[in-house]
């Protein structure tokens, strides 16, 4: 189903940390529904306002009933900053569900799965999580953090283990969330975060001879497949992180 | 919804109105498809193609600028024969029946290249060609051609003798003398001429000491280069006697009012569909409006009356 673009209103905004926050809005369009990991092109300024482009932000969860999306994300320049300061009522531009994001329908109900999340990557991962409970799946998680952990009391009724690392040793394990991970011990590991830890997510999960599927970032212009912007270089030739991805075969971007 | 009259002809077609999707920043037109409304499109310039398609450019691609963006894509495309394969039956299906013309837009690495690329569009479905002489992301591609106007001319021969479909030739705003090459390209052959493509500009990332490109140099497009393209098109309108399609940072129905005012036949919008990809819907309703207005009836009214 390709995306769409609509005016929406924003239903709530709350701040989670210093940096991070929940912004929530609605989506009417029953033709178009999201599910996790696709994302979508958010814009509240005008062409010369702000940044030119749109940015693009992972769905954090879908609510059918109150046709309500919700975006976490991290305030790092310009965009997140005019997202930040928006307010119950005001205008926003949405334009999705872009991507394939995860496809939990595929999972086999059997399989032992982790989800393993860094910083802001642990976003689009709950409503991941929700879609596998609503299959009776229920995965570990394994979460990774600089220093402070957020929106994880959220995971806690979905995961069965549920392990936080921060690199300051705040907070949970002292070191990085791929150290506590143990591939073996699973079927199928899912992981979204900064590349490098999804690059040791990878590593550890090939040696281990398990399926690892990632979830991908760029800059987008378009964030619809159209001007390929956001071009990943895999090993299966140049693919688009907004419509072929953004979630991949860990062995297509990282393999050698 | 007014009744101004937006339809557009350009080398023998009726269009639904001057307003193109531009190569490059409108994939084949079915991305799209369902978010602007058809009837106010009047035709697609498909994303660059070249004979044997390639991967295009590795580090950045994109980079912000004030009211612009600087893209270093590479001309990544799937090649010619998958495009007759594959894209074109695509854009057959969605655009052909709400009239929406279709131009294949192609590049190459060398007249050989053009010329044989030519050859095999001339034979597909396509309306019209749109020979990108101007892509300034890719080595010894395109831009040589873009330069100089005996070379542009050159390529331009080569492939009209290879091709029956109407021609329409794409020129960068780094020619070296925009009327001469409007004439050279005109003299060789073209049936039309569109630019402008975009401006190469240069950023450097102050992290990292470097160039934010791998090619150094990048094309900028949007509003911040709108007025240098204007001024370029009123030049190619007073050149020569063949059709000129504008673009360059239009964004909004006054935007592409001015081009035509400046003697466009068409015009092209391309960056501001990534700003809202529904833009070309709104573009058509505030030219629509501002005819209606302003007592114009039809585009023929106005178009070339700002040279007096």
């Amino acid at each position: 189903m390709p995306a769409v673009c609509c005016d929406s209103v924003v239903l709530d905004q709350i701040a989670l940390t210093e940096s991070v926050r929940l912004l929530s809005a609605s989506w009417n369009d029953p033709e178009h529904l999201p599910h996790a990991g696709q994302f979508f092109m958010l814009r509240c300024w005008g062409m010369g306002e702000g940044p030119f482009l749109s940015r693009p932000i992972s769905l954090h969860y879908w609510d059918p009933g109150k046709k309500m999306v919700e975006f976490l994300y991290e305030i790092k320049g310009e965009g997140t900053r005019r997202l930040a300061q928006l307010e119950a009522g005001d205008a926003i531009q949405l334009t999705g569900p872009s991507g394939n994001g995860f496809d939990a329908q595929a999972i086999p109900q059997r399989a032992r799965l982790a989800l393993v999340g860094g910083g802001i990557g642990t976003a689009p991962l709950y409503q991941l999580a929700r879609e596998l409970n609503a299959r009776g799946i229920r995965p570990d998680g394994y979460f990774g953090f600089r220093d402070e952990p957020f929106a994880m009391e959220s995971f806690r009724g979905l995961c069965g283990v549920v392990r936080v690392a921060t690199d300051s040793g705040r907070f949970g394990f002292h070191g990085l969330v791929t150290e506590m991970l143990e591939p073996e011990n699973y079927d199928l590991i899912l992981t979204c975060g900064p590349v490098p830890m999804m690059r040791g997510v990878y590593s550890k999960c090939a040696a281990a001879g398990v399926r690892c599927l990632v979830s991908m970032e760029n800059k987008m212009a378009c964030g619809i497949g159209a001007c390929l912007g956001c071009t990943c270089h895999t090993k299966e030739g140049p693919r688009s992180v907004c419509k072929n991805g953004p979630v991949f075969e860990g062995s297509e971007v990282f393999g050698e | 919804m007014s009744e101004q009259n937006l339809k557009t002809s350009l080398l023998g077609f009726s269009l639904n109105s001057p307003l193109m999707g531009a190569s490059g920043t409108f994939g084949y037109g079915v991305e799209y498809a369902h978010m602007v409304e058809l009837p106010k499109l009047g035709a697609v310039c498909g994303k660059g193609l070249t004979l044997h398609g390639q991967y295009g450019n590795e580090g950045e691609r994109l980079w912000e600028t004030p009211s612009g963006l600087m893209n270093s894509i590479g001309l990544q495309n799937p090649g010619v024969e998958h495009f007759i394969q594959v894209e074109l039956p695509e854009m057959e299906a969605q655009l052909r029946p709400a009239g929406v013309a279709i131009i294949a837009n192609l590049g190459g690495h060398s007249e050989e290249e053009y010329e044989e690329g030519a050859a095999l569009l001339s034979a597909s479905s396509v309306d019209m060609i749109e020979l990108n002489i101007s892509c300034p992301n890719v080595k010894q591609g395109g831009m040589v051609y873009g330069v100089k106007a005996e070379a542009a001319a050159q390529v331009v021969r080569r492939v009209r003798a290879a091709c029956t479909k109407p021609l329409m030739v794409k020129l960068s705003p780094q020619a070296e003398d925009i009327p001469a090459m409007c004439r050279a390209v005109e003299e060789a052959g073209a049936d039309a001429i569109s630019l402008t493509n975009t401006f190469q500009g240069c950023a450097i990332d102050l992290e990292k000491r470097r160039p934010v490109f791998n090619n150094i140099f990048a094309g900028l497009s949007g509003p911040a280069i709108r007025p240098l393209a204007l001024r370029m098109v009123w030049q190619a309108v007073g050149a020569v006697n063949i059709p000129v399609v504008g673009l360059g940072g239009i964004a909004t129905g006054r935007d592409a009012l001015e081009f035509i005012m400046a003697g466009a036949q068409a015009v092209q919008v391309g960056a501001a569909n990534f700003v809202d990809p529904r833009v070309i819907n709104r573009i058509y309703d505030e030219m629509a409006d501002w005819m209606q207005a302003n007592g114009v009836k039809s585009l023929d009214e106005i178009r070339g009356c700002a040279r007096g």
